[in-house]
């Protein structure tokens, strides 16, 4: 099962660190767009979760706010 | 029947869990979520056996040793009431009821509230609790910072980097925490300090676009892009109704992490404990499950 799975994050944020290594525990490649730097992926973030809290996460167009395990589980179907 | 319910699992909750898997009590923990405060904490350099590690890092450390055991462990799950009728200890959560012979409550401190108009409404909107999360979209913008101890300090200076102009809004007649982030604070050209303020509402259209600020008697609006709330920490002790606590809602313990019933103990940041580190959280955790240990030997459970 192939998804395409975005993660909007920050340097240095915690809640992020731990999505990721949760994905990477799970074998889910992700693509992680710095919204720190990346002006245009910021906009992204705010348009698609209608929220500026990090981290968001777009797994097929599913917009999951937040480290939230239970909704990363049931999108991913893990 | 348990043998141990342990509400938490924060360094204090999974160390307790941890000693309870090696004591052979039939033990059941039930949280929020893994790792509590340590798991947003930044770099932590204070943790003997580690020289440097991130909080996020630590967590899952602490994670791995705690499902390195057999030990029964229901995430997702709040406490909300703890009752003790003749031997029986219930805890009941917002899924479901259980039962044991000993309890220990470690739930730890969430972050505290402004409690005013707007603020519910426009978090995630402009308005956080983590600057070192979200600080990095608010660049260009101005924005206010309300607290002032260390962690409202360390949230300015996260935000000099970053944003156009920040007030910091302190509701005490001068900042505290440490001398060294304060002076780089009270330096700065883009930094305003609003003693003796109080925050009244935020105020936004769709994002955050203002607060009121109440000082000297009078309400005034500062148009700002960004909240950032940092007035500290709150005990999750509110569950705990029979249990005796301290003025500012702390479990009282005694040095055997005893509370005022039999049975039932406390760790970690949610008790009066003097310092609240995750060391001392962690050797806290240790501590009451060999009291709980001690406690059901004592009453051949």
């Amino acid at each position: 099962m192939a998804v395409n799975v975005k993660i909007y994050s920050t340097p240095i944020c915690p809640w992020c660190m731990r999505l990721k290594q949760f994905l990477k525990d799970n074998n889910i490649i992700y693509q992680d767009l710095d919204v720190s730097t990346n002006q245009p992926a910021s906009e992204e973030m705010v348009q698609k979760s209608g929220q500026m809290g990090v981290p968001v996460l777009d797994i097929d167009g599913n917009i999951i706010v937040g480290f939230d395990k239970e909704k990363i589980k049931t999108a991913l179907g893990l | 029947m348990y043998d141990l319910i342990i509400i938490g699992a924060g360094p204090a909750g999974i160390t307790a869990a941890v000693y309870a898997a090696r004591k052979k009590m039939k033990s059941l923990v039930v949280s929020k979520d893994i790792g509590g405060q340590a798991a947003w904490s930044g770099d932590i350099e204070n943790y003997t056996g580690y020289q440097f590690i991130t909080g996020p890092e630590l967590a899952v450390k602490f994670e791995e040793h705690l499902r390195k055991y057999d030990i029964e462990l229901k995430e997702n799950e709040g406490a909300i009431a703890l009752k003790k009728e003749g031997d029986i200890i219930t805890v009941t959560t917002d899924k479901g009821s259980y039962e044991a012979r000993s309890a220990i409550i470690a739930s730890g401190k969430r972050t505290r509230e402004l409690n005013v108009p707007g603020e519910k409404e426009f978090k995630n909107l402009g308005l956080t609790y983590c600057a070192t999360c979200d600080a990095p979209l608010f660049s260009g913008r101005d924005v206010a910072v309300i607290g002032g101890g260390n962690s409202a300090l360390d949230a300015t200076l996260q935000l000099m980097k970053i944003a156009k102009y920040i007030y910091l809004i302190n509701i005490t007649s001068c900042l505290g925490g440490d001398a060294v982030m304060r002076q780089k604070v009270e330096e700065s050209e883009i930094v305003t300090v609003l003693n003796n303020s109080q925050v009244t509402a935020v105020s936004g259209v769709k994002m955050v676009n203002g607060i009121k600020v109440k000082r000297e008697g009078r309400e005034e609006s500062l148009a700002v892009g960004g909240v950032f709330v940092e007035i500290g920490l709150i005990p999750n002790s509110e569950f705990a109704k029979d249990i005796e606590k301290n003025q500012a809602g702390e479990i009282k313990i005694n040095n055997r992490n005893e509370t005022n019933i039999p049975g039932i103990f406390a760790s970690g940041d949610v008790t009066d404990v003097p310092e609240k580190q995750i060391i001392i959280a962690a050797g806290e955790g240790s501590k009451a499950t060999l009291s709980a240990f001690r406690y059901l030997s004592e009453h051949r459970f």
